[in-house]
């Protein structure tokens, strides 16, 4: 009786520095009532039992009041802190108390691939009546541990991510379905192998169509981390949890422009509202599907209650994905809307068949496209809209008719006709042989050339001038000390040396406008969507001041510029994120403006490039909104690649973030110009998380290549005919019209 | 082989009297001066960094047609004989603007003496070197400059593309060993040092001298 009074003292002793944690010392007198029980707990062999059980009473009443005066109380910030809480539930506590048995796979504790990052085959129960079927799932999740300091607060090192991708793929071929589980304050931002912005993109890319039911469920989603495992069929989140596209002291030291020191605390405050992270809003928002009811404060880890509910919650979600690819799924669905979380009412095979797949992955893609839409602010008529709607169904009808009918019944033909000629050559060689060298003999050898060029481009001579160009001076290129290069007269470097160095190569920075006027043939750039624009969803303080100033100075409504365009006659489709609009952040309008790009592309048969100018990630100002573009574009792009395109990325300037480990470093084919720098994180942020610094040359466009990140270093002078080479040569007919 | 005793103590002397070297700083081509950086007896730091990352002192602004050039310091050290004269002047290439006073340190007057003194193998190619493993395991029991080598003994291997040679010790007489510069297994640009030696005779004159130096000079 004495021992388990002690212990319920000891639990309310936790709660009291729970709540001093969140809220603070002063909060209601919590500071004080901790001092009062602790002093009980302290001395608890010198108090009578009955006195004991008087105060033990007290307190829990007063711990009580205080709970719902602190949750009625609740900011952002504090749902921040209660996620980051060492007290919190992890991975491991679900694994214990929601599953009914499991094996952890690639390691566990510190003997692990990455601590960081828990897989497990489990079992999960259900009971239907006096029945308990068991489901077979993969589990793959953050774990933050409870203070631990080697799982680094569920920070997923890139081969971290590779081992999810390896579980990922298992349980595909085993039929069964996955459940994430997100607890990351984002990836561990190295580029070690496999590299932290490939991998997720990697991962981002096999997800989009993984053939078994996913489900995630959301604690702590900070950005890349939490997409990585994010692209989901159904998306949970905890009523406490966080999804966010940058912590709010990342946002606050951005928006304080002071990218060393620390930010104000009322200033992490006010990003922490303004970047919309709460369950609630990311509700509302549509980038996640259920919340999941918490108590007050949030879960911890001996909340049995929560963990009954969370099961409940996941089988039920598994459930909804699984039956609406089945025909049959009108009364399920009205069951499943009457289920208790006692006991389920039926049985639901997860396995899906073949048929099912097809549907599941229509469905998700469907999902996906339809998020965020609303958010994209485009001028509407009702002529026009229905004008571009005839014209785009009847377009997809010619051009099915063209590709799918005509050239496939020409390529059969085709085939057999060469199969034809190179048969009958065979055939007819003893014969014609002796014949053709009397003939040589008589008449003289005719010289036939050997080798035919492939094909050949002009370089255009230029018509375009770079207002760079126009100054009359000289410049010192960065390089000199090394290499000792002379100085170089502006008008020749922006004019005829394509802004770069004769004598070193170093690639100096160009405007948008160059690309556009260099690269494609002369009055080909057709743009298309201009008017999509940047809206502002979360009505965040101060931004639509700053679009409105970006619209001004550039004339553009977005940061990525869609167009059909032609190289040396090739005609594709193409898109560049420019560095003029907000540093080429990608929000809500450049996702969707990319992926109607690509879906263009697909329709017409045409090639896709993307040219990026300069892109700094994903902007924060669109909150999720401006992360879910990440699964969304790879979702895209992988139906593009899928569908026989050929997708080419070339880098130039600087590449970082969100884009880099989704839409452009999902590309088969990347290429980087030289100069170019290339990443996840920057350097300051890797020093922040990581505590080391990196060298200079960290980024450099020859350690991405070595990585294995990108395929090619090009060179800017070259870079029309090197991208020509690679439409023919890569490209060529079979890979568009496959 | 013999180290010239006289002309060592002299040189000993007048690096004491005068332990410094003085770097000139020279304008890489034509133009204008248009500021100076520093004054003269301001103290200057070359690239710091663990990667040198970090750019030196800045010292003056040179300019020619429009493009403003900053010459930054290359050696830490005292500006001295600084020509403000030149200031809005127009200078010729290569012209001295100032001069870096750079206080040798105790390691580099030490240095600078073995180098001068030691009889030093230097590499024959860019390659990777390693010691003969006999010499290196006596090296390991021993230490430095225990190990007597002869004329005729082989000293290195030079290892390149998995093709190895060795490389023998030409000079006549006894040798020790008293000075590695390089690493096993690491590219050795040509005609860097490789190994230092010193005859057997004038071991003991050697470390009374560098004692010396390690006595009277501060750190």
């Amino acid at each position: 009786m004495q021992i388990e009074l002690h212990k319920a003292i000891r639990e309310l002793l936790d709660t009291a520095e729970y709540i001093k944690d969140i809220k603070g010392q002063d909060f209601w007198g919590i500071g004080d009532l901790w001092n009062r029980i602790y002093e009980i707990y302290a001395n608890f062999y010198d108090y009578p039992l009955e006195e004991l059980k008087n105060y033990y009473e007290t307190f829990k009443r007063e711990i009580e009041q205080i709970l719902l005066k602190a949750e009625q109380t609740l900011t952002p910030y504090e749902i921040v802190k209660i996620v980051r809480h060492p007290q919190r539930f992890t991975l491991l506590d679900i694994l214990e108390n929601v599953y009914d048995n499991y094996v952890e796979l690639g390691g566990e504790g510190e003997l692990n691939i990455d601590p960081a990052i828990i897989c497990a085959k489990a079992l999960l129960s259900r009971r239907v009546g006096d029945e308990i079927y068991f489901h077979q799932v993969m589990v793959i999740g953050h774990e933050k541990g409870h203070g631990e300091e080697f799982r680094r607060g569920g920070s997923a090192t890139p081969w971290g991510n590779e081992k999810a991708l390896r579980y990922m793929k298992m349980a595909e071929t085993e039929g069964i379905p996955i459940h994430f589980f997100i607890f990351t304050p984002g990836a561990y931002p190295i580029e070690d192998y496999p590299g932290a912005a490939q991998q997720i993109a990697r991962n981002l890319y096999y997800l989009s169509k993984i053939e078994v039911p996913t489900i995630s469920f959301i604690s702590e989603g900070g950005s890349g981390g939490a997409e990585a495992i994010g692209l989901t069929d159904f998306r949970l989140m905890a009523e406490k949890g966080y999804y966010s596209v940058i912590s709010p002291e990342g946002a606050a030291a951005i928006e304080a422009k002071i990218p060393d020191g620390r930010p104000p605390r009322e200033l992490i405050e006010k990003m922490a509202k303004a970047l919309k992270l709460t369950a609630e809003d990311n509700l509302k928002l549509g980038t996640i599907d259920k919340i999941i009811p918490e108590p007050p404060l949030g879960a911890r880890r001996k909340d049995f209650d929560f963990f009954k509910r969370l099961k409940f919650e996941l089988i039920k979600a598994t459930d909804q994905v699984v039956l609406q690819t089945r025909s049959m799924k009108l009364l399920r669905r009205y069951a499943l809307s009457k289920q208790t979380t006692e006991s389920f009412k039926y049985f639901v095979n997860w396995e899906l068949s073949e048929d099912e797949k097809e549907i599941l992955l229509e469905n998700r893609w469907q999902k996906y496209r339809s998020m965020t839409q609303w958010a994209v602010l485009e001028p509407k008529s009702l002529i026009k809209s229905i004008t571009q709607r005839s014209a785009k169904i009847t377009q997809s009808i010619a051009y099915e008719f063209k590709y799918q009918v005509l050239k496939k019944g020409q390529k059969t033909f085709k085939k057999f006709l060469d199969e034809l000629l190179s048969e009958s050559s065979v055939l007819m060689k003893p014969v014609s042989d002796p014949v053709k060298s009397v003939y040589n003999l008589i008449v003289g050898k005719k010289i036939r050339p050997k080798v035919r060029a492939l094909a050949e481009i002009d370089v255009e001579s230029s018509v375009y001038q770079s207002p760079l160009a126009l100054q009359d001076k000289t410049v010192t290129c960065p390089q000199a000390d090394k290499y000792g290069c002379p100085d170089i007269w502006v008008p020749d470097l922006y004019g005829e040396f394509c802004g770069v160095c004769p004598t070193c190569g170093y690639h100096f920075p160009l405007e948008y406008n160059w690309y556009l006027n260099n690269i494609f043939d002369r009055d080909s750039v057709k743009f298309f969507n201009q008017e999509l624009s940047s809206s502002n969803p979360l009505n965040f303080e101060g931004y639509a001041e700053k679009l409105k100033q970006a619209r001004k100075e550039t004339g553009l409504n977005s940061a990525l510029l869609s167009f059909e365009a032609k190289i040396g006659g090739i005609s594709l489709v193409a898109i560049m994120l420019v560095a003029d609009f907000r540093q080429g952040t990608v929000g809500v309008a450049e996702g969707e403006k990319f992926i109607r790009a690509i879906e263009l592309a697909k329709l017409t048969r045409r090639p896709f490039l993307s040219l990026v100018h300069t892109t700094g990630g994903i902007r924060i100002h669109e909150g999720t909104l401006g992360v879910v573009q990440m699964p969304r574009c790879t979702m895209a792009v992988r139906d593009y690649v899928d569908s026989g395109g050929l997708y080419i990325v070339v880098y130039d300037n600087n590449s970082y973030a969100g884009p880099v480990a989704s839409f452009l470093g999902s590309a088969p084919y990347q290429f980087a110009l030289k100069s170019t720098r290339l990443g996840f994180a920057g350097p300051r942020v890797i020093l922040e998380t990581t505590g080391q610094p990196v060298p200079p040359d960290y980024h450099s466009v020859e350690n991405a290549l070595k990585r294995g990140h990108i395929q090619g270093i090009w060179d800017r002078r070259e870079l029309r005919k090197r991208l020509f080479f690679a439409l023919l040569t890569m490209g060529g007919p079979n890979l568009y019209y496959r | 082989m013999k180290i010239d005793f006289n002309e060592l103590t002299q040189r000993l002397q007048t690096l004491k009297a005068n332990p410094y070297k003085i770097y000139p700083v020279t304008t890489p081509h034509t133009g204008k001066i248009v500021e100076f950086k520093v004054k003269e007896g301001m103290k200057v730091t070359g690239p710091t960094g663990k990667w040198l990352e970090k750019p030196g002192t800045p010292l003056f602004i040179l300019e020619r047609e429009k493009n403003l050039k900053v010459i930054r310091s290359i050696y830490n050290g005292i500006v001295e004989n600084i020509r403000i004269e030149l200031l809005n002047k127009f200078v010729e290439a290569q012209e001295t603007i100032l001069e870096i006073k750079h206080t040798l340190t105790q390691e580099e007057i030490i240095s600078e003496i073995l180098l001068s003194t030691l009889f030093v193998i230097k590499a024959p190619e860019t390659a990777r070197y390693i010691l003969n493993p006999e010499i290196a395991k006596k090296i390991e029991k021993e230490g430095l400059g225990k190990v007597i080598v002869k004329e005729g003994t082989e000293l290195l291997i030079m290892t390149f593309m998995k093709r190895e040679t060795p490389i023998y010790l030409t000079e006549k007489g006894t040798f020790v060993l008293y000075r590695i510069y390089f690493k096993p297994f690491e590219i050795v640009q040509s005609n860097a040092p490789l190994i230092g030696l010193c005859p057997v005779e004038d071991l003991p004159y050697l470390e009374r001298l560098i004692q010396k130096i390690k006595d009277e000079w501060p750190t």
